[in-house]
């Protein structure tokens, strides 16, 4: 302030200028970093308010994915005897359903992340791409857990040996969790945008992301299908590639094509980069039109 | 002469009218269209000013238009204007959570603003963990949140309740605790909405003094919306006074809020018979003046006001009497008043009660009216003929928003 004093008024050094039309590449990480506290209370937040005022808690982590693995393994294994590789059925369907359950929760909460934090969004400024930053951290806790169930079963298999043949590949899971993570997040803030005008949008998506889990070989594996056509469009779901590295690496089934995860990358970050333009251009006005 | 750390130039806010989602694909394309054609934006052109009453033909309405004002740092500025005069949209605008249309804001420091308190308060989180994520959201760290924790706790007087979920807090415990949070905010500049109409008397005296140290002590710039014109002489510093998206007026906070009295009194507060009243007796017409015989709808505390009834009597009963009470918002009677009137030959009467100022405390109160024989008979008898909103304007007792009585009487103490 002291330098600005005496200054001629236009020549004033100004801390900040609202204006109508702000550059849309302006991603103001800045901004982001001072805000970084507030993206590890958001956290947190989600971590105790989940699952507060229930009797078994944070096992409710573990419970969901092995009771949904034990359906599919009566489902689809048994009553619609969908082969699983040769590999264990809890195994592959456990794996699928782990890193599924990552990208679609990133992806529906993203989605509606500014309907769901209108009030707070209508009251006070911070920069709004730590809401869905926040949801995506959280979920990566999540699944750090569930992975670990993962791998304790996974490793009673390892040990049992000759089941499963795990590999170097695992060294991409890194990568892997990246892509998904990614792909949610530039999907979800794609969507969240346009839902702030278009509602419909919210009705495609809850029922979208259920069946998008079958253009996705969760319940069964890619080596299954046959038909050339249908097997094109399920390697154009960029989610497939990353689950079948992932049971390459860890089951040795699947299949890893360097060349179709690099596809899933590279959607990822077209996904990403579009996802954070329109959420960097609708956020301003949003207020108004939610 | 210090430079500005808020400077508003000619800003502009356009809203679109009636239901948003519907038909906004047509017009986005109208839109994108136009652009595409160099041609300006076919939607905003139509915009007229915005009056809220008046039924206009644009479905887009500028919530405010060509506004522009200065803020010196350490000033208080207060912001009035009747509901949808653009107020809460200029603060939304500086809080940057909504977007302005046209124009520039040139900002001088970090902006905190209070459009509510207690904003994000999680309920299943306890009472310190939402003193953390509520700092967080307002733009504080985690570090300077835990250095100033003893002072928020202390401030809010909720310490027992510390490590209780918030669901389980009162009303005023909430807002107690989110004050406590939003009054520890060390931004340069403070933006605060009506968040101090809720509260206990205690509470809101509290922040007021905490409002006047950040900017007296601590040289902060604050602006301030109220509704209550007492709030506002003792706070601010200068005025703004918004009508109709524009800026109507800005100076000393005493000078503008009397002018805001007086635009606000073109609504004046009166009664009129219906056409085909008939009877022996009924009123014609009741109606609030002030002190300068002006009509009114909100008095100065000060200076008292006066009734003017017209009513028609052909009863020639020489006890008919005219009578007036004023009920309070709790509907107890403050006083009752009656006159033995004479009438014209037309049988026509017009009579002027007045009422001293300085008696009857600042609030809302409605007017009762009568005409009637004592022990015997009413003619009419109206319940809120009319209200009468009696204006603080700097009396002593004006912080207590609680219940102190209707009447303030100037007691002798001794000791």
């Amino acid at each position: 302030m002291q330098t600005a004093q005496g200054l001629q008024d236009d020549q004033q050094k100004w801390l900040e200028i609202i204006r109508p039309k702000s550059n849309a590449l302006d991603f103001k990480i800045k901004d982001v970093l001072r805000y970084k506290d507030l993206l590890f209370l958001l956290v947190r937040r989600d971590f105790i308010a989940t699952y507060k005022q229930t009797i078994l808690g944070p096992l409710w982590f573990f419970l969901q994915p092995i009771l949904t693995t034990i359906m599919f393994a009566l489902v689809f294994g048994r009553i619609a005897g969908i082969p699983t590789d040769g590999i264990p059925m809890i195994l592959f369907y456990l794996s699928g359903l782990t890193l599924w359950n990552y990208f679609s929760e990133c992806l529906n909460k993203t989605a509606t992340v500014l309907k769901d934090n209108a009030e707070i969004f209508g009251k006070v400024y911070f920069p709004r791409i730590v809401m869905p930053l926040s949801i995506i951290v959280s979920n990566l806790i999540k699944l750090t857990i569930q992975l670990m169930l993962f791998l304790l079963i996974w490793a009673y298999y390892v040990i049992v040996g000759n089941v499963v043949h795990p590999n170097i590949a695992i060294l991409l899971l890194p990568v892997l969790i990246i892509i998904m993570g990614g792909l949610g997040l530039g999907f979800g803030m794609i969507i969240t945008s346009m839902t702030t005008k278009y509602r419909d949008l919210v009705f495609l998506l809850t029922f979208g992301v259920q069946l998008l889990m079958y253009a996705t070989p969760v319940i069964y594996p890619l080596s299954n299908i046959h038909n050339h056509t249908l097997k094109l469009l399920i390697m154009a779901n960029p989610m497939t590639s990353i689950i079948e590295t992932f049971r390459y690496a860890f089951l040795g089934s699947g299949q890893f094509n360097i060349l179709a995860l690099s596809y899933s990358a590279c959607f990822m970050l077209i996904a990403l980069v579009v996802g954070i333009l329109v959420f960097n251009k609708v956020e301003k006005s949003f207020m108004d039109t939610v | 002469m210090s430079s500005p750390i808020i400077k508003v130039e000619n800003v502009g806010k356009l809203y679109r009218l009636g239901e948003i989602g519907t038909g906004t694909l047509s017009h986005d394309i109208n839109r994108w269209i136009a652009k595409i054609r160099g041609k300006e934006d076919p939607n905003s052109k139509v915009g007229e000013s915005n009056d809220r009453s008046s039924k206009g033909n644009s479905e887009f309405v500028w919530a405010l238009r060509n506004v522009n004002f200065e803020v010196k740092p350490g000033e208080v500025l207060g912001i009035i204007g009747r509901n949808g005069a653009g107020k809460s949209t200029l603060l939304k605008i500086l809080s940057k959570v909504t977007q302005l249309t046209e124009g520039e804001i040139k900002i001088n420091g970090r902006i905190a603003s209070l459009l509510e308190v207690g904003t994000g308060f999680h309920p299943e989180l306890t009472g310190r963990d939402n003193i953390y994520l509520n700092g967080a959201i307002l733009g504080m760290t985690k570090k300077e949140i835990t250095s100033k924790l003893d002072e928020i706790v202390d401030f809010s007087g909720c310490e027992r309740y510390l490590d209780t979920p918030v669901k389980r807090y009162s009303s005023g415990m909430k807002v107690r605790l989110g004050f406590a949070v939003a009054a520890h905010l060390e931004p340069e500049i403070l933006i605060v909405d009506e968040v101090l109409a809720v509260g206990d008397a205690e509470f809101q005296r509290k922040c007021i003094g905490k409002m006047q140290d950040v900017s007296t002590k601590d040289g902060r710039t604050v602006l301030f919306v109220s509704h209550q014109m007492g709030m506002i002489i003792q706070l601010c510093t200068s005025a703004l006074l918004l009508d109709k998206g524009t800026v109507e007026l800005i100076g000393d906070t005493p000078y503008v809020v009397e002018e805001y009295l007086k635009t606000n009194n073109r609504d004046a507060s009166y009664y009129t018979a219906s056409e085909n009243a008939k009877g022996h007796a009924f009123f014609t017409e009741i109606k609030l003046l002030d002190s300068k015989d002006n009509a009114a709808n909100e008095v100065l505390y000060d200076e008292g006001f006066k009734i003017r009834m017209r009513f028609i009597c052909k009863d020639d009963n020489k006890l008919t009497k005219v009578g007036i009470a004023l009920v309070d918002k709790f509907k107890r009677k403050v006083f009752t008043t009656h006159f033995n009137f004479e009438k014209n030959i037309d049988n026509t009467v017009e009579a002027i009660c007045e009422v001293p100022g300085g008696i009857v405390m600042p609030g809302v109160y409605t007017l009762d009216a009568a005409i009637f024989i004592p022990n015997m008979m009413a003619y009419e008898y109206l319940n809120d003929a009319c209200s009468i909103s009696i204006v603080d304007n700097g009396s002593e007792l004006n912080y207590d928003q609680g219940d102190i009585g209707c009447v303030y009487i100037n007691c002798n103490w001794h000791q």
